[in-house]
């Protein structure tokens, strides 16, 4: 497939969010439950919503120049019935509606925070499945269609959330800078296994559609001589992604160290000197990392429509 | 309930494309709008196409057999591109199965694209909407024009008769026959999406001829053979011998 950065962008910005405000609930429930030191309304828990809502919002803005006819885009909730991409739609806005309400709720001290963190929550759990699904329910792109795919939405977004956590907490003053890294770097762990564990998985799968499957002729040499046309077309542009192996190998190699070991020896160093310069340095390389990631998780997705489109003539 | 869809007799076709430009031709002519094109002259010539015509050769030299491919969309009996589309801009008519999309309501997200394993949908660059193949709906249940022209454009234009169009569903249509007379088959079966729109494999080529037939229907005497041939600087039509 060809990574659009508009969906790049999407998926990462939200994860970042959605880990941002589940590190935010997380504080909130661990002061509740005297597990951890109590924070600050307005300066820890209304600024930490609001950068949430900043970074899901920005998502949202990203996902508009994937559109053809952006104008249009109010018509996509209707059909959440079928569509994970609709149900996507309806979540997202509400998920940051949500999340302002739990900021303006510790700002303004009106109470309840932690019900409607709750349903906030609740929310974050239900839009990373639904950006996870619009993926995985396609089954005959094989690479995307497992259970990994929505697990590793989840875990690198919770990564990098919670790295931006620490770096939030970091420059607040606030105490939890230390246990938010350390959750970062066990987010981080966890994500580099099951995101292990999908590369592995694709390297050896086998594509159920063939060339024979596709033109249903059961001879084993088939070899196309010419796809209809010279110049290309959105088939040729859309489904490939047009770099070299190299390239394609290098952004693996690059996303596999400035995802998970990179921001882990800096998530470290960042708590244990308290160095909020560290902790955003963290972030940012984790971050362009998930870039790489993401463009890496279009790249390698082999759509069986490419089966057509091997020669121009 | 009827499923419309053609069936494309890879025996027949000659790879001549004429069912492309003719797609093209009524396509871009209709209310719907046109399908726009990019450089169709110059350099890196691009545009929206509904069907196109593929080339492959299969076997190995010299046993090979070129084999021209018309592909379009297939009209899936279960469209895996419609439960995806947000908006419901694509959709499957419950009346004769066409698979269409409502360019009204289309955002041009990709994504029915994506979902569908054949790449038979393409957007339109300037409209910024999916398009595909309507099974010219706008023709087939035209009233003004001739009952035998309400046929999709591909199906007019095709000069060897290798697309058929009708309802598969009907056991007792022609498309029905040709699918079970002549092996007919579906692309991708491994998906499940059910294309409707079915495929005739190469076939051996043979003398349909019975013995009867080469018999003169006039000549119940069976004598035939009995009679002098005319000399050589003899007129030898039927109907100018004496015989």
């Amino acid at each position: 497939m060809h990574p659009a950065f508009s969906v790049i962008f999407l998926t990462t910005l939200i994860g970042a969010g959605q880990g941002l405000f589940l590190a935010l609930y997380a504080a909130e429930v661990g002061a509740f439950l005297d597990a951890l030191p109590p924070q600050a309304a307005h300066g820890f828990f209304a600024i930490g919503s609001t950068l949430a809502v900043v970074f899901l919002g920005a998502g949202l803005f990203a996902s508009f120049f994937h559109l053809g006819r952006p104008e249009r885009a109010w018509r996509t909730v209707a059909m959440w019935r079928t569509s994970w991409l609709s149900r996507e739609v309806i979540v997202l806005p509400a998920f940051m509606g949500l999340v302002a309400a739990y900021g303006a709720a510790h700002y303004f001290g009106l109470g309840d925070t932690l019900l409607v963190g709750a349903i906030a929550m609740l929310a974050c759990v239900a839009l990373f499945v639904c950006t996870g699904m619009i993926y995985a329910c396609i089954k005959f792109l094989q690479e995307w269609a497992t259970p990994l795919t929505v697990i590793n939405f989840i875990l690198l977004g919770c990564a990098s959330g919670f790295t931006f956590a620490a770096a939030f907490a970091a420059a607040t003053g606030s105490a939890l800078t230390g246990e938010f890294a350390g959750w970062a770097v066990t987010f981080t762990v966890a994500a580099f296994l099951t995101r292990a564990a999908s590369l592995i998985r694709n390297q050896r799968l086998k594509p159920k559609s063939t060339l024979q499957t596709a033109v249903g002729i059961k001879h084993p040499r088939i070899v196309q001589k010419a796809q209809g046309f010279m110049g290309g077309s959105f088939n040729t542009r859309e489904f490939f992604h047009g770099a070299s192996p190299a390239l394609v190998r290098a952004v693996k190699w690059g996303f596999l160290v400035l995802v998970f070991p990179l921001p882990a020896v800096l998530l470290a160093a960042g708590a244990y000197f308290q160095s909020t310069p560290v902790l955003i340095v963290a972030f940012v390389v984790q971050y362009l990392g998930l870039m790489l990631e993401r463009w890496f998780f279009f790249a390698q997705a082999n759509h069986p429509q490419n089966l057509y489109y091997q020669a121009v003539s | 309930m009827t499923q419309l869809a053609l069936i494309i007799d890879l025996n027949v076709c000659v790879g001549c494309h004429a069912c492309v430009t003719s797609c093209k031709e009524w396509n871009t002519s209709g209310g719907a709008g046109y399908l726009s094109d990019d450089n169709p002259y110059e350099r890196d010539p691009t545009g929206c196409f509904l069907n196109r015509v593929q080339t492959f050769e299969v076997g190995e030299f010299p046993n090979t057999q070129t084999v021209h491919f018309p592909k379009s969309c297939l009209h899936c009996e279960d469209p895996p591109c419609v439960p995806v589309c947000p908006t419901g801009a694509s959709y499957k008519r419950a009346e004769d199965g066409i698979v269409l999309v409502d360019y009204d309501k289309c955002i041009g997200c990709k994504y029915c694209a994506w979902a569908c394993p054949y790449g038979v949908r393409e957007v339109d660059e300037h409209q910024k909407v999916m398009k595909k193949c309507t099974l010219c709906v706008d023709r087939i249940y035209d009233p003004k024009l001739p009952e035998a022209e309400r046929k999709p454009a591909c199906v007019m234009a095709c000069p060897t008769n290798a697309r058929l169009f009708g309802d598969i569903h009907d056991p007792e249509s022609v498309v029905s026959k040709a699918i079970r007379e002549n092996g007919g088959y579906q692309l991708m079966p491994e998906w499940g999406s059910k294309p409707a729109n079915h495929y005739l494999p190469r076939r051996t080529t043979e003398m349909r001829l019975r013995a009867d037939e080469l018999e003169r229907v006039d000549n119940p005497l069976k004598i035939d053979g009995l009679l002098p041939k005319p000399a050589l600087k003899e007129p030898a039509l039927d109907d100018v011998t004496t015989w």
